[in-house]
Protein backbone atom coordinates (compact mmCIF):
# COMPACT_ATOMS: atom_id res chain seq x y z
CA UNK A 1 0.00 0.00 0.00
CA UNK A 2 2.75 2.46 1.01
CA UNK A 3 4.09 1.84 -2.55
CA UNK A 4 0.78 2.26 -4.16
CA UNK A 5 0.76 5.39 -2.64
CA UNK A 6 4.69 5.84 -3.32
CA UNK A 7 3.85 4.83 -7.60
CA UNK A 8 0.38 7.96 -6.78
CA UNK A 9 2.45 10.79 -5.83
CA UNK A 10 5.83 10.20 -8.46
CA UNK A 11 3.45 9.86 -11.53
CA UNK A 12 4.82 12.91 -13.43
CA UNK A 13 8.47 11.01 -12.96
CA UNK A 14 9.70 8.96 -16.28
CA UNK A 15 9.42 5.17 -15.53
CA UNK A 16 6.87 5.50 -12.58
CA UNK A 17 4.37 7.56 -15.15
CA UNK A 18 4.82 4.02 -16.87
CA UNK A 19 3.66 1.62 -13.84
CA UNK A 20 1.52 4.48 -13.15
CA UNK A 21 -0.44 3.91 -16.30
CA UNK A 22 0.03 0.24 -16.19
CA UNK A 23 -2.14 0.12 -12.80
CA UNK A 24 -4.73 2.37 -14.05
CA UNK A 25 -5.35 0.13 -16.77
CA UNK A 26 -5.11 -2.82 -14.07
CA UNK A 27 -7.64 -0.94 -12.31
CA UNK A 28 -10.20 -0.52 -15.11
CA UNK A 29 -9.67 -4.38 -16.16
CA UNK A 30 -10.70 -4.55 -12.18
CA UNK A 31 -13.82 -2.39 -12.82
CA UNK A 32 -15.01 -5.02 -15.57
CA UNK A 33 -14.55 -7.92 -14.37
CA UNK A 34 -16.40 -6.75 -11.11
CA UNK A 35 -18.28 -4.58 -12.71
CA UNK A 36 -17.87 -1.66 -10.44
CA UNK A 37 -16.71 1.63 -11.06
CA UNK A 38 -14.10 2.19 -8.65
CA UNK A 39 -10.23 0.65 -9.53
CA UNK A 40 -10.00 3.10 -12.36
CA UNK A 41 -9.60 6.03 -10.20
CA UNK A 42 -6.59 7.26 -8.35
CA UNK A 43 -8.38 8.72 -5.78
CA UNK A 44 -10.19 5.62 -5.04
CA UNK A 45 -7.19 4.04 -4.94
CA UNK A 46 -5.53 6.43 -2.44
CA UNK A 47 -8.69 6.14 -0.26
CA UNK A 48 -8.51 2.26 0.24
CA UNK A 49 -4.73 2.70 0.54
CA UNK A 50 -4.84 4.80 3.05
CA UNK A 51 -7.30 3.10 4.66
CA UNK A 52 -5.49 -0.31 4.71
CA UNK A 53 -2.67 1.30 6.20
CA UNK A 54 -4.84 2.48 8.98
CA UNK A 55 -5.95 -1.19 9.51
CA UNK A 56 -2.97 -1.63 9.74
CA UNK A 57 -1.27 1.28 12.20
CA UNK A 58 -4.49 1.64 14.33
CA UNK A 59 -4.69 -1.52 15.85
CA UNK A 60 -1.24 -1.74 16.37
CA UNK A 61 -0.84 1.52 18.80
CA UNK A 62 -4.53 0.33 19.99
CA UNK A 63 -3.51 -3.04 21.70
CA UNK A 64 -1.29 -1.12 23.55
CA UNK A 65 -3.75 1.49 24.83
CA UNK A 66 -6.26 -0.62 25.08
CA UNK A 67 -4.69 -2.99 27.73
CA UNK A 68 -3.18 -0.21 29.79
CA UNK A 69 -7.06 1.28 29.77
CA UNK A 70 -6.77 4.09 27.66
CA UNK A 71 -9.30 3.68 25.22
CA UNK A 72 -10.34 7.19 24.85
CA UNK A 73 -7.27 8.74 24.40
CA UNK A 74 -7.46 8.34 21.01
CA UNK A 75 -11.15 10.13 21.08
CA UNK A 76 -9.51 13.01 22.98
CA UNK A 77 -6.34 13.71 20.29
CA UNK A 78 -9.37 12.86 17.62
CA UNK A 79 -11.32 16.02 18.84
CA UNK A 80 -7.52 17.74 19.80
CA UNK A 81 -7.33 16.82 15.91
CA UNK A 82 -10.04 18.61 14.90
CA UNK A 83 -9.14 21.61 16.61
CA UNK A 84 -6.17 21.66 14.45
CA UNK A 85 -7.94 21.23 11.51
CA UNK A 86 -10.04 23.96 12.47
CA UNK A 87 -6.77 26.60 13.17
CA UNK A 88 -5.34 24.84 10.07
CA UNK A 89 -8.46 26.15 7.75
CA UNK A 90 -8.55 29.76 9.27
CA UNK A 91 -5.10 30.37 8.96
CA UNK A 92 -5.01 29.30 5.26
CA UNK A 93 -8.05 31.52 4.78
CA UNK A 94 -6.51 34.44 6.52
CA UNK A 95 -3.28 34.38 5.16
CA UNK A 96 -3.50 32.44 1.52
CA UNK A 97 -1.40 29.74 3.03
CA UNK A 98 -1.82 26.52 0.85
CA UNK A 99 -0.19 23.99 3.16
CA UNK A 100 -1.60 20.72 3.98
CA UNK A 101 -4.37 20.95 6.76
CA UNK A 102 -3.85 17.63 7.87
CA UNK A 103 -0.01 18.65 8.54
CA UNK A 104 -1.92 21.36 10.72
CA UNK A 105 -4.02 19.05 12.76
CA UNK A 106 -0.56 16.44 13.46
CA UNK A 107 1.05 19.56 14.88
CA UNK A 108 -1.84 20.21 17.21
CA UNK A 109 -2.85 16.67 18.03
CA UNK A 110 0.63 16.10 19.25
CA UNK A 111 0.68 18.98 21.30
CA UNK A 112 -2.81 17.84 22.38
CA UNK A 113 -1.25 14.11 23.25
CA UNK A 114 1.92 15.88 25.09
CA UNK A 115 -1.13 18.12 26.95
CA UNK A 116 -3.22 14.86 28.02
CA UNK A 117 -0.24 13.19 28.68
CA UNK A 118 1.11 16.05 31.42
CA UNK A 119 -1.97 16.44 32.89
CA UNK A 120 -2.35 13.05 33.80
CA UNK A 121 1.00 12.91 35.57
CA UNK A 122 -0.23 15.96 37.08
CA UNK A 123 -3.04 14.05 38.72
CA UNK A 124 -1.15 11.05 39.02
CA UNK A 125 -3.51 9.08 37.03
CA UNK A 126 -5.35 7.97 33.63
CA UNK A 127 -8.36 8.57 34.97
CA UNK A 128 -11.18 9.71 32.41
CA UNK A 129 -11.62 13.38 34.09
CA UNK A 130 -8.86 15.00 32.52
CA UNK A 131 -9.27 12.63 29.36
CA UNK A 132 -13.32 14.18 29.32
CA UNK A 133 -12.12 17.90 29.85
CA UNK A 134 -9.47 17.66 26.68
CA UNK A 135 -11.79 15.65 24.48
CA UNK A 136 -14.91 18.33 25.13
CA UNK A 137 -12.21 21.60 25.61
CA UNK A 138 -10.79 20.66 22.45
CA UNK A 139 -13.83 20.12 20.35
CA UNK A 140 -15.34 23.37 21.94
CA UNK A 141 -12.31 25.39 20.60
CA UNK A 142 -12.52 23.55 17.51
CA UNK A 143 -16.09 24.90 16.69
CA UNK A 144 -15.56 27.97 17.73
CA UNK A 145 -12.72 28.30 15.56
CA UNK A 146 -14.61 27.19 12.94
CA UNK A 147 -17.69 29.15 13.41
CA UNK A 148 -15.25 32.04 13.41
CA UNK A 149 -14.02 30.91 10.06
CA UNK A 150 -17.20 30.10 8.48
CA UNK A 151 -17.53 33.49 6.59
CA UNK A 152 -14.16 32.84 4.86
CA UNK A 153 -14.42 29.93 3.48
CA UNK A 154 -16.47 27.28 2.12
CA UNK A 155 -15.50 24.00 4.22
CA UNK A 156 -17.20 21.19 4.73
CA UNK A 157 -16.87 20.01 7.97
CA UNK A 158 -18.92 17.14 7.83
CA UNK A 159 -16.38 15.48 5.99
CA UNK A 160 -13.79 15.88 9.16
CA UNK A 161 -16.72 14.64 11.00
CA UNK A 162 -17.98 11.91 9.65
CA UNK A 163 -15.29 10.68 7.46
CA UNK A 164 -15.10 10.91 3.60
CA UNK A 165 -13.62 9.10 0.69
CA UNK A 166 -12.96 12.77 -0.73
CA UNK A 167 -11.45 14.18 1.82
CA UNK A 168 -8.49 11.76 1.35
CA UNK A 169 -6.07 14.40 -0.22
CA UNK A 170 -2.90 13.52 -2.23
CA UNK A 171 -1.03 15.24 0.37
CA UNK A 172 -3.42 13.27 3.32
CA UNK A 173 -2.73 9.92 1.56
CA UNK A 174 1.12 10.44 1.32
CA UNK A 175 0.96 11.73 4.64
CA UNK A 176 -0.60 8.27 5.92
CA UNK A 177 2.31 6.62 3.92
CA UNK A 178 4.64 7.93 5.75
CA UNK A 179 3.28 7.94 9.20
CA UNK A 180 2.44 3.73 8.58
CA UNK A 181 5.77 3.55 7.62
CA UNK A 182 7.38 5.36 11.03
CA UNK A 183 4.85 3.83 13.39
CA UNK A 184 4.91 0.34 12.58
CA UNK A 185 9.29 0.81 13.09
CA UNK A 186 8.85 2.42 16.15
CA UNK A 187 6.30 -0.12 17.41
CA UNK A 188 8.77 -2.83 16.00
CA UNK A 189 11.53 -1.47 17.76
CA UNK A 190 9.96 -0.29 20.96
CA UNK A 191 7.61 -3.84 21.65
CA UNK A 192 9.42 -4.99 24.29
CA UNK A 193 9.54 -1.78 26.46
CA UNK A 194 6.31 -1.16 25.24
CA UNK A 195 4.91 -4.58 26.25
CA UNK A 196 6.27 -4.90 29.49
CA UNK A 197 4.92 -1.21 30.20
CA UNK A 198 1.83 -2.12 29.49
CA UNK A 199 1.44 -5.50 31.71
CA UNK A 200 3.57 -4.50 34.46
CA UNK A 201 4.14 -0.42 34.78
CA UNK A 202 6.01 -0.78 38.49
CA UNK A 203 7.82 -3.84 37.67
CA UNK A 204 9.02 -1.72 34.33
CA UNK A 205 10.12 1.32 36.58
CA UNK A 206 11.98 -1.15 38.71
CA UNK A 207 13.41 -2.65 35.66
CA UNK A 208 14.75 0.55 34.91
CA UNK A 209 12.87 1.11 31.57
CA UNK A 210 12.01 4.88 30.93
CA UNK A 211 8.52 4.62 31.28
CA UNK A 212 7.47 8.18 31.13
CA UNK A 213 9.22 8.67 28.11
CA UNK A 214 7.76 5.23 26.56
CA UNK A 215 4.35 6.39 27.55
CA UNK A 216 4.81 9.99 25.97
CA UNK A 217 5.84 7.88 22.46
CA UNK A 218 2.77 5.70 22.68
CA UNK A 219 0.66 8.60 23.39
CA UNK A 220 2.49 10.89 20.55
CA UNK A 221 2.04 7.83 18.16
CA UNK A 222 -1.60 7.70 19.21
CA UNK A 223 -1.92 11.18 18.22
CA UNK A 224 -0.14 10.42 14.80
CA UNK A 225 -2.40 7.59 13.91
CA UNK A 226 -5.68 9.06 14.38
CA UNK A 227 -4.64 12.49 12.65
CA UNK A 228 -3.95 9.66 9.19
CA UNK A 229 -7.20 7.86 10.20
CA UNK A 230 -9.27 10.74 10.59
CA UNK A 231 -9.49 11.24 6.76
CA UNK A 232 -11.73 8.49 6.09
CA UNK A 233 -13.27 7.63 9.47
CA UNK A 234 -13.73 10.98 11.13
CA UNK A 235 -13.25 12.70 14.35
CA UNK A 236 -16.31 11.37 16.33
CA UNK A 237 -15.72 7.80 14.82
CA UNK A 238 -11.29 7.14 14.72
CA UNK A 239 -11.55 5.37 18.16
CA UNK A 240 -13.11 2.65 17.14
CA UNK A 241 -10.30 1.36 15.26
CA UNK A 242 -7.94 1.95 17.98
CA UNK A 243 -10.72 -0.17 20.16
CA UNK A 244 -12.99 -2.51 18.20
CA UNK A 245 -10.11 -4.78 16.74
CA UNK A 246 -8.02 -5.14 19.58
CA UNK A 247 -11.44 -6.00 21.67
CA UNK A 248 -12.36 -8.07 18.74
CA UNK A 249 -9.15 -9.79 19.28
CA UNK A 250 -8.71 -10.08 23.27
CA UNK A 251 -11.76 -12.20 22.63
CA UNK A 252 -10.19 -15.44 21.23
CA UNK A 253 -6.54 -14.69 21.36
CA UNK A 254 -4.16 -16.36 23.41
CA UNK A 255 -0.71 -14.56 23.58
CA UNK A 256 -0.02 -10.71 23.71
CA UNK A 257 1.68 -11.37 20.09
CA UNK A 258 -1.02 -12.73 18.42
CA UNK A 259 -4.01 -10.04 19.70
CA UNK A 260 -1.53 -8.06 17.77
CA UNK A 261 -1.42 -9.96 14.70
CA UNK A 262 -5.20 -10.74 14.97
CA UNK A 263 -6.48 -7.00 15.77
CA UNK A 264 -4.32 -6.24 12.36
CA UNK A 265 -6.56 -9.04 10.65
CA UNK A 266 -9.69 -7.76 12.49
CA UNK A 267 -8.52 -3.75 11.05
CA UNK A 268 -8.14 -5.17 7.37
CA UNK A 269 -11.45 -7.07 7.28
CA UNK A 270 -13.09 -3.65 9.28
CA UNK A 271 -11.48 -1.71 6.50
CA UNK A 272 -11.65 -3.78 3.31
CA UNK A 273 -15.19 -5.00 4.44
CA UNK A 274 -16.32 -1.57 5.23
CA UNK A 275 -15.19 0.08 2.21
CA UNK A 276 -17.25 -2.91 0.11
CA UNK A 277 -20.39 -1.90 2.09
CA UNK A 278 -19.96 1.67 1.83
CA UNK A 279 -19.73 1.48 -2.24
CA UNK A 280 -21.69 -0.73 -3.05
CA UNK A 281 -24.56 0.75 -0.52
CA UNK A 282 -23.77 4.31 -1.19
CA UNK A 283 -23.02 4.86 2.61
CA UNK A 284 -20.59 6.82 4.64
CA UNK A 285 -17.15 5.14 4.81
CA UNK A 286 -16.31 5.76 8.60
CA UNK A 287 -19.79 4.49 9.79
CA UNK A 288 -19.40 1.02 7.41
CA UNK A 289 -15.98 0.24 8.42
CA UNK A 290 -16.88 0.79 12.36
CA UNK A 291 -20.22 -1.55 11.60
CA UNK A 292 -17.97 -4.33 10.55
CA UNK A 293 -15.63 -4.04 12.76
CA UNK A 294 -18.14 -4.25 15.36
CA UNK A 295 -19.97 -6.93 13.63
CA UNK A 296 -16.59 -8.74 13.63
CA UNK A 297 -16.41 -8.17 18.00
CA UNK A 298 -19.66 -9.82 18.23
CA UNK A 299 -18.92 -13.13 16.03
CA UNK A 300 -15.66 -13.46 18.37
CA UNK A 301 -17.84 -12.94 21.70
CA UNK A 302 -19.92 -15.87 20.30
CA UNK A 303 -17.44 -17.54 19.41
CA UNK A 304 -15.47 -17.13 22.39
CA UNK A 305 -18.28 -18.13 24.48
CA UNK A 306 -18.91 -21.43 22.48
CA UNK A 307 -15.48 -22.29 22.76
CA UNK A 308 -15.75 -21.76 26.60
CA UNK A 309 -18.84 -23.63 27.11
CA UNK A 310 -16.70 -26.74 24.48
CA UNK A 311 -14.18 -26.95 27.52
CA UNK A 312 -16.45 -26.63 30.31
CA UNK A 313 -18.18 -29.29 29.48
CA UNK A 314 -15.19 -31.20 29.70
CA UNK B 1 28.26 -6.70 50.34
CA UNK B 2 25.53 -4.22 50.79
CA UNK B 3 22.28 -4.57 49.36
CA UNK B 4 20.36 -1.63 50.07
CA UNK B 5 21.17 0.76 52.98
CA UNK B 6 19.11 3.35 53.79
CA UNK B 7 19.95 6.24 55.96
CA UNK B 8 17.38 8.36 57.93
CA UNK B 9 14.73 7.98 55.12
CA UNK B 10 11.97 10.04 55.70
CA UNK B 11 8.70 10.03 52.77
CA UNK B 12 5.06 11.64 53.34
CA UNK B 13 2.34 11.79 51.25
CA UNK B 14 1.67 15.69 51.69
CA UNK B 15 1.01 16.28 55.40
CA UNK B 16 0.58 12.38 55.83
CA UNK B 17 4.00 11.10 57.01
CA UNK B 18 4.14 7.28 55.86
CA UNK B 19 7.88 6.66 56.66
CA UNK B 20 9.84 8.54 59.18
CA UNK B 21 13.64 8.29 60.11
CA UNK B 22 14.20 5.05 58.86
CA UNK B 23 17.78 3.77 58.47
CA UNK B 24 18.21 -0.10 57.56
CA UNK B 25 20.89 -1.82 55.47
CA UNK B 26 19.69 -5.11 53.78
CA UNK B 27 23.12 -7.16 53.22
CA UNK B 28 23.67 -9.97 50.18
CA UNK B 29 22.00 -13.05 51.25
CA UNK B 30 19.25 -11.76 53.81
CA UNK B 31 16.13 -12.97 53.92
CA UNK B 32 14.20 -10.05 55.44
CA UNK B 33 10.78 -10.15 56.48
CA UNK B 34 9.11 -6.71 56.47
CA UNK B 35 6.52 -6.50 58.95
CA UNK B 36 3.63 -4.17 60.09
CA UNK B 37 0.58 -3.45 60.59
CA UNK B 38 -2.13 -1.99 57.91
CA UNK B 39 -0.95 1.29 56.92
CA UNK B 40 2.17 1.39 58.42
CA UNK B 41 4.22 2.12 55.84
CA UNK B 42 5.50 -1.51 54.77
CA UNK B 43 4.98 -0.86 50.57
CA UNK B 44 6.08 2.74 50.14
CA UNK B 45 9.06 1.38 52.29
CA UNK B 46 10.21 -1.00 49.63
CA UNK B 47 9.34 1.60 46.89
CA UNK B 48 11.53 4.03 48.69
CA UNK B 49 14.48 0.80 48.42
CA UNK B 50 13.62 0.49 44.57
CA UNK B 51 13.47 4.25 43.50
CA UNK B 52 9.93 3.89 42.87
CA UNK B 53 9.51 7.07 44.94
CA UNK B 54 11.94 9.66 46.30
CA UNK B 55 12.39 10.27 49.51
CA UNK B 56 11.86 13.42 51.50
CA UNK B 57 15.20 13.33 53.51
CA UNK B 58 17.62 10.65 53.98
CA UNK B 59 19.76 8.77 51.44
CA UNK B 60 19.15 5.31 49.71
CA UNK B 61 21.68 3.02 48.00
CA UNK B 62 21.15 0.21 45.76
CA UNK B 63 24.04 -1.76 45.43
CA UNK B 64 26.34 0.56 46.40
CA UNK B 65 24.87 3.23 44.27
CA UNK B 66 22.78 6.15 44.84
CA UNK B 67 19.03 4.52 44.10
CA UNK B 68 18.31 7.65 41.81
CA UNK B 69 21.37 7.06 39.54
CA UNK B 70 21.01 3.15 39.65
CA UNK B 71 20.98 1.58 36.51
CA UNK B 72 20.96 -1.99 36.28
CA UNK B 73 17.25 -3.10 36.44
CA UNK B 74 18.33 -6.22 35.85
CA UNK B 75 19.45 -7.12 39.45
CA UNK B 76 15.95 -6.68 41.08
CA UNK B 77 13.13 -8.96 40.29
CA UNK B 78 9.85 -6.87 42.10
CA UNK B 79 6.84 -8.83 42.50
CA UNK B 80 3.94 -6.01 43.15
CA UNK B 81 0.70 -5.98 45.10
CA UNK B 82 -0.87 -4.86 42.22
CA UNK B 83 0.86 -7.40 39.53
CA UNK B 84 -0.29 -10.18 41.77
CA UNK B 85 -3.78 -8.87 42.86
CA UNK B 86 -4.79 -7.90 39.54
CA UNK B 87 -6.06 -10.79 37.27
CA UNK B 88 -6.91 -7.57 33.95
CA UNK B 89 -8.20 -9.44 30.98
CA UNK B 90 -4.72 -8.84 28.65
CA UNK B 91 -3.90 -12.29 27.12
CA UNK B 92 -0.44 -12.69 28.11
CA UNK B 93 1.38 -16.21 28.39
CA UNK B 94 2.99 -17.60 30.83
CA UNK B 95 6.11 -17.57 29.01
CA UNK B 96 6.11 -13.69 28.08
CA UNK B 97 5.71 -12.71 31.01
CA UNK B 98 9.19 -14.72 31.96
CA UNK B 99 10.39 -13.18 29.08
CA UNK B 100 9.71 -9.35 30.05
CA UNK B 101 12.79 -10.90 32.38
CA UNK B 102 15.04 -10.54 29.77
CA UNK B 103 13.78 -7.21 28.09
CA UNK B 104 16.35 -4.93 30.55
CA UNK B 105 19.26 -7.38 29.12
CA UNK B 106 18.15 -7.40 25.23
CA UNK B 107 17.21 -3.62 25.32
CA UNK B 108 16.21 -2.20 21.67
CA UNK B 109 17.88 -5.55 20.13
CA UNK B 110 16.43 -8.48 19.21
CA UNK B 111 16.44 -11.65 21.92
CA UNK B 112 19.27 -14.00 21.66
CA UNK B 113 19.00 -17.98 21.95
CA UNK B 114 20.64 -17.17 25.36
CA UNK B 115 17.90 -15.53 26.47
CA UNK B 116 15.62 -18.19 25.69
CA UNK B 117 17.59 -20.53 27.09
CA UNK B 118 17.57 -18.22 30.55
CA UNK B 119 13.84 -18.35 30.37
CA UNK B 120 13.21 -22.31 30.03
CA UNK B 121 15.45 -22.24 32.97
CA UNK B 122 13.80 -20.09 34.91
CA UNK B 123 10.37 -21.82 33.92
CA UNK B 124 12.00 -25.38 34.99
CA UNK B 125 13.56 -24.09 38.27
CA UNK B 126 10.53 -22.81 39.86
CA UNK B 127 8.47 -25.64 37.83
CA UNK B 128 5.66 -24.41 35.65
CA UNK B 129 7.59 -25.31 32.33
CA UNK B 130 4.09 -27.33 31.50
CA UNK B 131 1.96 -24.09 32.15
CA UNK B 132 4.80 -21.92 29.53
CA UNK B 133 1.50 -21.55 26.93
CA UNK B 134 -1.15 -20.74 29.51
CA UNK B 135 -2.18 -17.22 29.95
CA UNK B 136 -1.47 -15.93 33.18
CA UNK B 137 -4.38 -14.87 34.28
CA UNK B 138 -5.68 -18.41 33.69
CA UNK B 139 -3.36 -19.73 36.47
CA UNK B 140 -4.12 -19.83 40.10
CA UNK B 141 -2.70 -17.35 42.87
CA UNK B 142 0.11 -19.85 43.47
CA UNK B 143 1.10 -20.94 40.01
CA UNK B 144 1.24 -17.04 38.59
CA UNK B 145 3.41 -16.59 41.74
CA UNK B 146 5.90 -18.45 40.74
CA UNK B 147 5.40 -16.97 37.09
CA UNK B 148 6.66 -13.58 38.81
CA UNK B 149 9.83 -15.31 40.49
CA UNK B 150 10.83 -16.78 37.18
CA UNK B 151 10.63 -13.94 35.51
CA UNK B 152 12.62 -12.14 37.94
CA UNK B 153 15.41 -15.37 37.97
CA UNK B 154 15.20 -14.70 34.07
CA UNK B 155 16.45 -11.80 34.82
CA UNK B 156 19.28 -12.94 37.23
CA UNK B 157 18.39 -10.72 39.64
CA UNK B 158 20.41 -10.52 43.04
CA UNK B 159 17.36 -8.92 44.62
CA UNK B 160 14.25 -10.33 44.92
CA UNK B 161 11.71 -7.60 46.26
CA UNK B 162 7.97 -9.48 46.88
CA UNK B 163 5.16 -7.34 48.14
CA UNK B 164 2.26 -9.61 49.85
CA UNK B 165 3.28 -12.01 47.37
CA UNK B 166 0.78 -14.86 48.64
CA UNK B 167 -2.81 -13.19 49.15
CA UNK B 168 -5.19 -15.17 47.76
CA UNK B 169 -3.32 -18.25 47.47
CA UNK B 170 -4.10 -21.87 49.29
CA UNK B 171 -2.30 -22.67 52.63
CA UNK B 172 -0.47 -25.52 50.78
CA UNK B 173 0.54 -23.57 47.49
CA UNK B 174 1.31 -21.02 49.89
CA UNK B 175 3.97 -23.62 51.95
CA UNK B 176 5.54 -24.18 48.58
CA UNK B 177 6.06 -20.87 47.73
CA UNK B 178 7.71 -20.32 50.69
CA UNK B 179 10.18 -23.52 50.39
CA UNK B 180 11.23 -22.09 46.84
CA UNK B 181 11.97 -19.10 48.30
CA UNK B 182 14.07 -20.57 51.35
CA UNK B 183 16.51 -22.53 48.50
CA UNK B 184 16.50 -19.16 46.15
CA UNK B 185 17.61 -17.78 49.17
CA UNK B 186 20.44 -20.43 49.92
CA UNK B 187 21.51 -19.95 45.97
CA UNK B 188 22.64 -16.86 47.41
CA UNK B 189 19.65 -14.39 46.09
CA UNK B 190 18.77 -11.70 48.84
CA UNK B 191 14.60 -11.37 49.44
CA UNK B 192 12.90 -8.63 50.73
CA UNK B 193 9.28 -9.90 51.74
CA UNK B 194 6.43 -8.41 53.28
CA UNK B 195 4.25 -10.67 54.36
CA UNK B 196 1.04 -9.84 56.23
CA UNK B 197 1.03 -12.97 57.83
CA UNK B 198 3.66 -13.04 60.81
CA UNK B 199 4.13 -16.34 61.56
CA UNK B 200 5.43 -17.31 57.98
CA UNK B 201 8.00 -14.27 58.57
CA UNK B 202 8.79 -15.20 61.38
CA UNK B 203 9.39 -19.14 60.46
CA UNK B 204 10.99 -18.18 57.64
CA UNK B 205 13.12 -14.67 57.12
CA UNK B 206 16.32 -14.49 58.67
CA UNK B 207 15.53 -11.30 59.62
CA UNK B 208 13.23 -8.58 60.52
CA UNK B 209 11.99 -5.00 59.88
CA UNK B 210 9.29 -4.23 61.79
CA UNK B 211 8.06 -0.76 61.15
CA UNK B 212 4.85 1.58 61.80
CA UNK B 213 6.05 4.78 59.78
CA UNK B 214 9.11 3.97 62.43
CA UNK B 215 11.07 1.20 62.70
CA UNK B 216 10.55 -0.69 65.40
CA UNK B 217 12.98 -3.23 65.22
CA UNK B 218 15.59 -4.49 62.79
CA UNK B 219 17.44 -7.32 63.60
CA UNK B 220 17.87 -11.56 63.70
CA UNK B 221 14.82 -13.04 63.99
CA UNK B 222 15.54 -14.53 67.28
CA UNK B 223 16.02 -10.61 68.90
CA UNK B 224 12.79 -10.10 67.29
CA UNK B 225 10.64 -12.89 68.65
CA UNK B 226 12.45 -11.94 72.21
CA UNK B 227 11.46 -8.30 72.31
CA UNK B 228 8.77 -6.28 72.54
CA UNK B 229 8.90 -4.51 68.99
CA UNK B 230 5.72 -6.37 67.67
CA UNK B 231 3.29 -5.02 70.29
CA UNK B 232 4.87 -1.24 69.82
CA UNK B 233 4.27 -1.23 66.85
CA UNK B 234 1.01 -2.73 66.46
CA UNK B 235 0.02 -1.51 69.59
CA UNK B 236 0.76 2.05 68.52
CA UNK B 237 -1.78 2.03 65.68
CA UNK B 238 -4.56 0.24 68.34
CA UNK B 239 -4.45 -3.19 66.56
CA UNK B 240 -2.80 -5.21 68.18
CA UNK B 241 -2.58 -8.39 65.80
CA UNK B 242 -1.71 -11.80 67.23
CA UNK B 243 -1.10 -15.00 64.87
CA UNK B 244 -1.94 -18.15 66.04
CA UNK B 245 -0.82 -21.46 64.62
Amino acid sequence: MVGLLAIDALRSYPVVDVIYEQARIAGWWLDHYLETNVFYHPFMWRSIATGILIGVVAPLVGTYLVHREMALIGETLAHTAFAGVAVGLVVSSMTGWSGSLMLVALVVGILGALGVQWLAERTDTYGDVPIAIMLTGSFAVGTLIISYGRGMTGFNVEGYLFGNISVVTPSGARLMAVISVVVVLVTVATYKQLLFITFDEQAARVARLNVTWYNTLLIVMTAVVVVGAMQILGVILVAAMLVVPVATATQVAHSFRETLTLSILVGQVAVIGGFALSISQGLPTGGSIVVVAIACYLLAILASSRSTAAISTH
Amino acid sequence: MTVVDLENVTFAYGEQPAVRDVSLTVAEGDFLGLIGPNGSGKTTLLQLMLGLRSPDSGSIELFGEPVSSFEEGERIGYVSQQATSGGGSMPVTVREVVTMGRFAHAGHGRLTDADHAAVDDALETVGITDLADRQINALSGGQRQRAYIARALASEADLLALDEPTVGVDAESRDAFYQLLESLNEDGITIILIEHDIGVVTDRASRIACINTELYHHGDTESFVESDALTEAYGASGQVVHHHH
